[in-house]
């Protein structure tokens, strides 16, 4: 007798439970759950903070901010950043200055921890939205973030 | 000729042994380690039930299972040692990589056991803050383990539910802290950057949302006769044997031990709120289930008590850039989705731990494991599984 109670009710219990796949199958055609990636390129927006890739904004004079301090190269967990710096002439005062030369960025070593970014006393680096850095060679993924010829923005001090 | 000798003779040695073995060798020492009936197979390491790189031996005698040996370490990267080397606020980001699904916790616990060796006076409002974004990865987490759950006993739908729910808390996540998984969010002395001026309306719409969905996935799965039949009175633990082998969390509450870090060691913002532990007495799969419910419910009812009144103020104290802490021990722990997680520091006064220990929740859930599963058939080992809930990095550490 029980056998036939326990088919009842696993019927019935199942039609409880389609009764909430029903509901989503009729009423959810838009506005559903997933994203038609590819095709939305376009319209993406990613949120203001995302983690994307570390990238070193310059200005139209092509200056950036980065004075080489090497911190975020001291507080990266894992060497993603390398800093080739050299020593150069300040033109106002005359003396020898530290400048960088490369600012090396290994993409495929970051773990998009932030301290980077945290640490740096000058805003030189920030955060960049793109996250679609698959490549087919990934010496590609090795990065010099400073522009060639770029230098100092004036006023900025560490 | 001479080559063809050369190689007779160790054939004609081999055969010689081979007949001597067979004559001397009775049935029963050929099968004294091993019976006829019984086999050994691997469920894993790529198996999709095992969430992750583990490996279970399984001696099985039919469908009947006779012993369960997990076999770890795929996925070991020595975390431990290389918070030997790192400094205080790297370590934070590692911690992410454990337990990846409360990854908001882990961090939480390094922090507070560098700021309690410190010294240091955290303001109010990261007390909050660190307690509600607690509070929804625990959902999160729960809301995936609730997928999967489904999934592993053969309803794909909840997959796709549990998936569509902790879609909203990521976007909340994402938009706060620029993560979705591996956040790095808390820092020693504080949070790394204040919360998002739409956190508040977001967490607000996301409780009012997951309210009406909670009541969803019972009818869908925990009222399913077939789904009761399947985890009911399977892989049964005592409350007794919970205690002796270190369990904690949901697992261990659903035996009736009453565990949770939260109520006896509150931490953060914890001690201002009004909660129950949820527990269950039967310690089976169905109470291991009805218990992370419940946690859902609870910890909902923790972000609301909290949402609404975050208190202003700093949401950073400044640290040295580099933090040394003082020589000693010092010792945090914290509940995560999956249990206790404990964080020991030794620290000779240099800006590295002279040894850090971690006390994952993962490792000792998946002791009991053996325990458990003997004597039951593998469509229960895998709903055993489910509810036991690893994750595996967090195990392998
Ligand atoms: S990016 Fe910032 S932290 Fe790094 S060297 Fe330049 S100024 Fe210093
Ligand atoms: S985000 Fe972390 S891993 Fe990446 S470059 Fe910055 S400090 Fe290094």
């Amino acid at each position: 007798m029980s056998y036939f109670s326990d088919i009842y009710k696993g019927i019935k219990t199942l039609l409880t439970g389609m009764s909430v796949t029903g509901k989503y199958f009729l009423t959810s055609r838009k506005g559903a759950i997933t994203q038609q990636y590819p095709d939305n390129r376009a319209t993406l927006k990613m949120f203001d903070r995302f983690r994307g890739e570390v990238i070193m904004p310059h200005n139209e004079n092509n200056e950036h901010r980065c004075t080489g301090c090497q911190k975020c190269e001291i507080i990266c967990p894992n060497g993603t950043i390398e800093i080739i710096w050299d020593r150069g002439i300040d033109e106002e005062t005359g003396k020898k200055k530290k400048k960088i030369d490369q600012f090396v960025y290994h993409l495929s070593m970051c773990t998009m921890c932030a301290l980077c970014i945290d640490v740096c006393p000058t805003d030189a680096i920030i955060w960049g939205q793109n996250f679609e850095n698959s490549v087919y060679d990934r010496t590609k993924l090795t990065r010099v973030l400073n522009e060639p010829e770029s230098k100092l923005m004036p006023g900025v001090e560490d | 000729m001479a080559l063809r000798e050369k190689n007779n003779k160790p054939n004609s040695l081999k055969t010689n042994n081979l007949e001597l073995g067979t004559q001397n060798m009775k049935p029963e020492t050929i099968n004294s380690n091993f019976k006829s009936e019984e086999y050994q197979i691997n469920m894993g390491p790529q198996h999709p039930a095992t969430h992750g790189v583990l490996n279970l031996l399984l001696t099985i005698d039919g469908e009947t299972i006779k012993k369960v040996e997990p076999d770890l370490g795929y996925i070991h990267r020595s975390i431990e040692k290389m918070c030997e080397r790192d400094s205080y606020q790297q370590i934070v980001h590692l911690t992410d990589r454990m337990d990846y699904l409360s990854s908001n916790i882990n961090n939480e616990a390094v922090c507070l056991a560098v700021e309690n060796a410190l010294e240091l006076e955290i303001p109010e409002r990261v007390k909050v803050i660190r307690t509600i974004i607690g509070e929804l990865t625990r959902i999160s987490s729960h809301c995936l383990w609730w997928g999967v759950m489904g999934m592993d006993v053969g309803a794909l739908s909840t997959f796709f539910y549990g998936f569509r729910d902790r879609e909203m808390l990521n976007d909340i996540f994402e938009e706060t802290c620029g993560a979705r998984l591996t956040m790095n969010y808390n820092v020693p002395g504080g949070l790394m950057l204040d919360i998002h001026p739409n956190f508040v309306k977001r967490v607000k719409k996301f409780v009012t949302h997951f309210k009406t969905k909670i009541p969803e996935y019972d009818r869908l799965l925990t009222e399913n006769v077939i789904f009761q039949k399947r985890t009911k009175g399977v892989g049964v633990l005592s409350k007794e044997d919970a205690i002796s082998f270190g369990v904690s969390g949901p697992v261990a509450r659903a035996s009736g031990y009453s565990c949770d870090v939260r109520k006896y060691h509150p931490y953060s913002a914890l001690d201002k709120v009004t909660f129950n532990e949820s527990l269950k007495t039967e310690g089976d799969t169905f109470a291991r289930y009805q218990v992370r419910i419940q946690e859902l419910w609870e910890s909902l009812s923790i972000v609301e008590q909290l949402i609404d009144n975050i208190p202003e103020g700093e949401y950073r104290v400044k640290t040295n850039a580099v933090i040394k802490l003082p020589k000693g021990e010092f010792f945090q722990k914290v509940e995560t989705a999956r249990g206790e997680f404990c964080v020991y520091i030794i620290s000779t006064g240099t800006k590295s731990p002279y040894r850090l220990k971690f006390r994952s929740p993962g490792f000792s859930n998946l002791s009991v494991l053996n325990h458990i599963a003997v004597g039951g058939k593998i469509g229960d080992l895998v709903a055993i599984l489910a509810t036991l809930d690893l994750v595996i990095p967090d195990i392998d550490r």
